[in-house]
């Protein structure tokens, strides 16, 4: 059967030996399935990462938006600062703002401010603007005193339901006693989206504000804020102890049972779920050092530790890499062992550290599980200006998020994955950046 | 046996050399262990000064755990343990108070693949200068460079690319590189182990004629498997076997006239 495939297939090694052919031909075959199953995995690890990103950024892009009112609003004293005192203890209330915004919505759809037919309308009116506008309004008067009595046309939040409609999140087809807007509200929206008085813009508050109860004024800066202080606590702890303690286990210390047992506990640790940390940090940090809970810097001890092993390995990895030729070449010129670990050693060692140690942080970046022992769910609504104060992660303001019914928390928490995923990549990519840059042939 | 040999090294030296040389380096009841195994046995053997001593013999037999002696590089091997005496004039250099960092500024090495540092031709030969406060400022760490690159004949080659990575020269270069690194800081003894091993016969043959020119100043001790290499390169040999030190004279006298048999094997290409 092989005779005329062999002449065809004649081949200059193989010339006419069919046994050899055959094999040849076997070889072949097999390198070819291989590469074909390699290449399914390939694509199906590819199609499992587009699905997750699809997924997440056709939930989370439009929470990139927020719908905004402008609304021209009377800072009547009356209502603000009966006594003319201009004090902060009169000023400061925000529910007085509230009144004078709800006040120029009613004049603006043209309800009665007063009377108990109109009473239904004003509620549906009040419910179209956030609740977070009488504290828009009340912090531009607190910053400028001139603005009392005064006039002011402002853009303010529209509340989330009302985002979610002008999103097309809430659809009109929905009959109405299901529908979470109303007709009328409807109609209201409608016409101020005509006149050019509601618009989508750019959602700066979701980086800036921290948390809320109310979706369209809850943003992810308090947890963004906290998650960079953890950073900064690991990479200054983290990786100073963690490359010493590489230093002196691969360069210096004597190879013996303890080393051998302090190896193996460094690989375990590695391994140990991190919420055994957590628990760890709780005894330790909190009950016994009595740091504040939900304080970043307690957040940043834990993942400190949990940091640790891996930047230990990846650097003991990264010394041993480097060959021994290289040492013994320092020391035959008369360079001390430290002097050829830190003129020659490190240096090569270099991007296989910073490449575990950013690994590692990308790691701590998202890790959740522990942050939940130490109090850092937390409703953090000011942004922390220590790592003393309370504060929340990221991981964990989107895990707090997911559990929100509002259609509005939906998008924020994949808005929220959108840009810890973010983080994510830049991480990673300057970790792959700094090893070309630092990577040396020898 | 070893009777006998020891009064023919004496005879020998009697006969064709002027008995005035010094003796640089001297290792008495050498004895050397990893671990549990046993690597060298009492070996005697000295060095004498400006001469090029060829340390030869089969393959495990414990040449470079001698040479490694004479720097103290055993140090860096955990399992290594010396015993003996090894003086460089005079003074024991694994007395406690001797510091191995000075120890390897006086005693250099070169070894068996060339190892550049990943750094310029430049900071290659001025590392050991600048750690050692050798030459104390640019001017004068650059005419040492230069200095040890001529001695070491590779200047006029890399003169224009001092800036180049060391690495990117051939392997001749490189072994010539690490040679010029070793003088740079005025090295008395240079050890070099194999330094041929990896370099075709035009590099070696260039290196081997370096070796010739720096016997004027420096004592050298090589580690060679080539006869050859030994016999056009050394005045001196000593063959080494199982770990004992078989037999050591003028390199003349070894080559025409060994007087143990085994020497006389290994010679004659005749060792299993
Ligand atoms: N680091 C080490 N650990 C354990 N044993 C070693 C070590 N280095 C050398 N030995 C042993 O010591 C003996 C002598 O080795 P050595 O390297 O000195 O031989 P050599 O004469 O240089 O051989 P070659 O010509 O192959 O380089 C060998 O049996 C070797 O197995
Ligand atoms: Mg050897």
């Amino acid at each position: 059967m092989s005779a005329s495939e062999n002449i065809t297939t004649q081949n200059i090694i193989t010339g006419q030996d069919p046994a050899r052919a055959a094999r040849l031909k076997k070889r072949y075959a097999s390198e070819r399935r291989f590469k074909t199953f390699g290449a399914f995995a390939v694509l199906v690890g590819i199609l499992f990462l587009a699905l997750l990103f699809i997924s997440i950024f056709s939930k989370g892009y439009t929470a990139f938006q927020q719908t905004s009112i402008q609304l021209t609003v009377l800072l009547d004293e009356k209502v603000i600062d009966k006594k003319g005192t201009r004090k902060i203890k009169d000023l400061g209330k925000a529910i007085r703002y509230s009144k004078l915004v709800n006040r120029a919505l009613y004049q603006k759809f043209d309800i009665p401010l007063k009377g108990r037919d109109s009473k239904k309308d004003r509620s549906l009116a009040k419910k179209i603007i956030s609740g977070e506008a009488g504290v828009q309004l009340r912090d531009m008067v607190l910053n400028d005193h001139g603005l009392i009595g005064q006039s002011v046309t402002v853009w303010l939040l529209a509340s989330g339901n009302a985002d979610s409609f002008i999103k097309g999140q809430i659809s009109r087809d929905t009959p109405e006693a299901r529908r979470q807007i109303k007709d009328k509200q409807v109609a209201w929206l409608d016409m101020m989206r005509e006149e050019g008085t509601l618009e989508k813009q750019f959602n700066t508050g979701l980086f800036t504000f921290g948390a809320s109860s109310r979706p369209e004024s809850s943003g992810i800066g308090a947890a963004a804020v906290g998650s960079l202080y953890m950073m900064l606590i690991v990479l200054a702890l983290a990786l100073p102890i963690g490359v010493a303690a590489s230093i002196y286990l691969e360069e210096f210390a004597p190879t013996n049972r303890w080393t051998d047992i302090i190896e193996v506990n460094i690989n375990n640790l590695a391994a140990v779920p991190s919420i055994v940390f957590g628990l760890l940090g709780l005894a330790v940090f909190i009950n016994f050092a009595g740091l504040p809970r939900s304080a970043s810097i307690v957040g940043g001890l834990v993942l400190t530790l949990m940091t640790l092993p891996t930047i230990i390995i990846a650097t003991r990895s990264a010394l041993k890499a480097v060959p021994q030729s290289i040492r013994q070449a320092a020391l035959a010129v008369g360079a001390s062992k430290t002097q050829s670990i830190f003129h020659h050693v490190l240096p090569l060692a270099t991007p296989g550290i910073l490449t575990g140690t950013i690994i590692g942080l990308a790691k701590a970046l998202g890790e959740t599980a522990p942050l939940l022992m130490i109090g850092m769910v937390a409703f953090v609504k000011e942004i922390p200006l220590s790592p003393m104060e309370p504060a929340t992660a990221l991981p964990v303001q989107i895990y707090m998020w997911s559990g929100a019914a509002e259609r509005a928390f939906v998008e924020r928490t994949s808005a929220a994955i959108i840009v810890l995923l973010a983080f994510l990549v830049i991480m990673n990519m300057s970790a792959v950046i700094l090893r070309r840059r630092f990577e040396r042939r020898w | 046996m070893s009777q006998s040999t020891q009064n023919a090294v004496n005879s020998s030296m009697d006969k064709d050399t002027e008995p005035a040389v010094p003796i640089k380096m001297r290792g008495v009841d050498v004895c050397v262990h990893y671990g549990d195994k046993q690597a060298l046995f009492d070996v005697n053997l000295e060095v004498p000064e400006k001469q090029v001593t060829a340390l030869i013999g089969p393959s495990g037999c414990g040449k470079s755990t001698f040479l490694r002696t004479l720097n103290r590089m055993n140090d860096t091997i955990d399992i290594c343990r010396v015993a003996g005496d090894i003086t460089l004039d005079g003074q024991d250099i694994y007395d406690p108070k001797v510091d191995v960092v000075e120890l390897r500024a006086r005693v250099g090495m070169v070894f068996q693949k060339p190892n550049p540092f990943p750094k310029s031709i430049f900071e290659n030969v001025a590392y050991g200068p600048r750690i050692h406060g050798i030459g104390q400022n640019k001017i004068e760490i650059e005419e040492i460079v230069v200095n040890s690159l001529q001695k070491a004949g590779l200047f006029e080659e890399v003169k224009d690319r001092l800036d180049e990575p060391g690495t990117g020269l051939s392997g001749g270069q490189q072994q010539r590189l690490c040679i010029a690194r070793a003088i740079a800081v005025s090295p008395e003894v240079i050890l070099m182990d194999e330094p041929c091993s990896a370099l075709d016969p035009i590099a070696t043959a260039r290196v081997e004629e370096l070796i010739d020119e720096l016997r004027e100043n420096y004592t050298i001790v090589i580690v060679t498997h080539s006869m050859q290499q030994a016999a056009r390169v050394s005045q001196r040999t000593a063959f080494f076997h199982l770990g004992i030190l078989v037999e050591e004279g003028t390199t003349d006298q070894i080559f025409t006239h060994p007087n143990d048999k085994r020497t006389m094997d290994y010679i004659t290409g005749r060792f299993g």
